[in-house]
Parts: structure tokens; sequence; C-alpha cells
């Protein structure tokens, strides 16, 4: 089982702040994939990766990035702070 | 590093760290406020990742002191609720020279801007709408 997290538009977009999920895929960009498959929210939450960003564990990483031994995975837009 | 949803006394901060930078000869600090250009503006929400946050900003402070030699370097980010003008966040650096310092400092803003999670969303009368990133701001961590 992985967590996975939501932020910002993409919290909107897919309804809920965060999820556990059994899954078999092997990367991020598989998982994204799963997600697609399941609804419209998250068909549109995903549509355009360019505008995504991902941490596995609280690191960021690239869509293809592997996800072996990973507890949790956010996705979020780019960052805004300072 | 302070990552918080209270307000921050910017000068009194700015005092403490600078009292307790001993040996610098440089004190650098800087704050963002709450920007509300057309008038229009009724609050500033801040989102976060809590423990990224505190990651993030913990790797690239450590960078910070280790790139320019800093005697020590200060940030304070809050998330939450903002009204327009309030402080969003503050760094601060000691070093030895302030060429170091002025450095350190910026390479800090500029950081935090794309590599700290937090999103902004801005609301006015009209409803509310996530401030986007900026490519100017991605690119400015080209220079680093």
């Amino acid at each position: 089982m992985i967590d996975l997290l939501y932020f910002a538009w993409v919290r909107e977009r897919i309804g809920l702040p965060r999820e556990r999920l059994a899954t078999e895929a092997a990367t991020v960009a598989d998982l994204v994939e799963e997600l697609r498959a399941r609804e419209d929210r998250y068909a549109l939450a995903f549509a355009d990766l360019s505008s995504l960003r991902v941490a596995l564990d609280q690191e960021l990483a690239d869509f293809d990035a592997p996800l072996a031994g990973v507890r949790e995975v956010a996705f979020f837009p780019p960052m805004t702070g300072g | 590093m302070l990552v918080q949803g209270a307000p921050f006394d910017f000068g009194a901060e700015a005092a403490a760290f600078s009292a307790a930078a001993g040996g610098a000869g440089a004190v650098v600090t800087f704050t963002g406020l709450v920007r509300d250009l057309s008038g229009r503006l009724q609050a500033m929400e801040i989102e976060h990742y809590p423990g990224m946050t505190e990651r993030a900003i913990a790797a690239i402070a450590s960078e910070a002191v280790e790139r320019w030699r800093l005697v020590d370097a200060l940030v304070i980010h809050r998330y939450g609720r903002l009204g327009p003008g309030e402080p969003i966040m503050m760094v601060a650096t000691a070093a030895a020279h302030r060429a170091e310092a002025f450095a350190a400092a910026e390479f800090l803003m500029d950081y935090l801007k794309s590599r700290a999670p937090f999103w902004k969303k801005e609301v006015t009368a009209d409803g509310a709408d996530w401030v986007a990133a900026k490519d100017a701001d991605e690119a400015a961590l080209g220079r680093w």
C-alpha cells in the first residue's frame, strides 16, 4: 500500500487530500496511467504532466522514477513559495 | 527554521538573529509581504506539504551555509490565510562579509520560491485563483 497525497489544484480536482492505494505500478508514470483510468476527475487532474510535479517520500522526483520501496507519493503543481 | 501559521515579528526576529550571530560582520534580511497591486485582494491562502516543507527548507538552508560559509541562516515561512500587506516569510543570513550574506540570501529566496512545497491562492471578490509559477522563477535557479 502506498499513500497518495494531492496538493493545491490537484487536490481540488480530485476532491480529496490523500488516499491509500494498493498498486502494482512500477513507475510514477505507470501509477499516473492507473489513476487516469479510474475516473474523469483523475483524468482531468493528470491531463498535462508538464504542469505537475511529483515527490517520492518527500523528495522531488521524475515521472519515470521507480516506485519500489516508496511509501508516499505526492502530486502537486509547480511550487509558489517565497 | 520555522514553518508556522502565526504571524511573526520581523524586527524582533532580525534583532535576535543578529545578536546570536557571533563573529559575523554582515547580516542581510529579506521579508516577503502579501502583494496587492490591484487593491482587490481579500486574502492570500498558502497551502504547504507538512514534512516535506521542513526537509526542503533545511536542505536549502544547509547548502547556503556551506557554500557561503555563513555563520548562520534563518528561514521563517507562514501558511494559512493571510491578509494584504502581511509578512509571508523572511530569510536572514549572517556572514563575515556582505557579499556572501547578500548572495546567500538571494540563493535562499530563489530556491524557496521554486523548491519549497508551498502553493499560493489569491482570494478576491470575484473568486479564488491559484498563483501560477513563473518561468522566470525556475530560470533563476540556473544562475546558482
